[in-house]
């Protein structure tokens, strides 16, 4: 088995936030904690582009690299997955993530920073398998149910693929092809914007300091 | 001052002395593929795939290809 991936559509996400319902509300995520959620870009302007971030899984973690108790794992599949046994909730995880994925409790008196929550690809964590356990800790693990995760698969326009990342890439290709359009939405120049010309140096003014 | 007082005030501070010798280091040593915490079992060992690995790969590819709306039938 390949590794498992996310890929959103950015053409076809409505920003209606099922994804994020679907989440909360397989795992029982509780208040203030977002494993998943819609950012807009150029929101209210003709244009604007929607996608759904979370845990990407990534092939290199930053997390797992700065945790200082070394709770993090991949399993087979590629999920990043960590044991909240271990975690001390320090946060390092946090600021390493370029995707802002890690999520920390903040309920209680005193705003307390508690074991760190986030993304599991619906695969559960280091427990019995859809134990009372593992819920309680990890939510649903939907994976060992042979099934994938619930916010791809609750996506109403299928705009949020989840799966084996060959799979998926096959289907994004497929979808661009038949339309003819959205392979430009990947890469560089989305990340990064279109180069720009060199900006003009000022012209010395005639008998100006040079 | 006698050698049994000397003795007597080394056996005292011996305790002291040797105190850190019982400490365990507590530097977290990163090993490529393995962590510090519990192992997780597989997604295909348990009640409903009964250790199948194949079976839950055809699982997943199904609900793979499902989310292709040009594929369905």
């Amino acid at each position: 088995m390949a590794r498992m991936k996310f890929l959103c559509d950015a053409e076809r996400c409505i920003e209606c936030n099922g994804c994020v319902t679907a989440c909360k509300q397989e795992h029982e995520v509780p208040w203030g904690v977002n494993r998943r959620r819609v950012v807009t870009l150029n929101d209210g302007e003709p244009g604007e582009r929607s996608i759904s971030v979370a845990c990407m899984h990534c092939s290199d973690a930053p997390c797992m690299a700065v945790c200082p108790v070394d709770c993090f794992y991949k399993t087979s599949e590629g999920v990043v997955l960590h044991d909240k046994d271990l975690c001390i909730g320090c946060g390092y995880c946090f600021y390493a993530c370029p995707f802002g994925a890690p999520q920390f409790p903040q309920d209680g008196a005193f705003g307390m920073r508690g074991k760190m929550d986030k993304c599991t690809f619906c695969a559960g964590g280091p427990e019995p398998d859809n134990s009372e356990a593992e819920f309680r800790k990890y939510g649903r693990n939907r994976l060992a149910e042979g099934k994938l995760p619930a916010c791809a698969e609750m996506c109403s326009t299928k705009a949020l693929l989840g799966g084996d990342a060959d799979v998926i890439a096959n289907i994004y290709r497929d979808r661009v092809l038949k339309r003819g359009k959205g392979s430009e939405i990947w890469g560089w120049g989305t990340a990064y914007g279109k180069p720009e010309a060199p900006a003009q140096q000022p012209q010395p003014q005639p008998g100006g300091k040079s | 001052m006698s050698a049994r007082a000397w003795v007597a005030i080394l056996s005292l501070l011996l305790p002291f002395a040797l105190s850190a010798c019982g400490e365990k280091a507590q530097v977290t040593v990163y090993k490529q593929g393995k962590y510090q915490g519990k192992p997780d079992g597989r997604p295909w060992d348990n009640e409903r795939f009964k250790g199948d690995k194949v079976a839950w790969e055809n699982a997943i590819k199904d609900r793979n290809q499902r989310q292709s709306e040009y594929s369905r039938e």
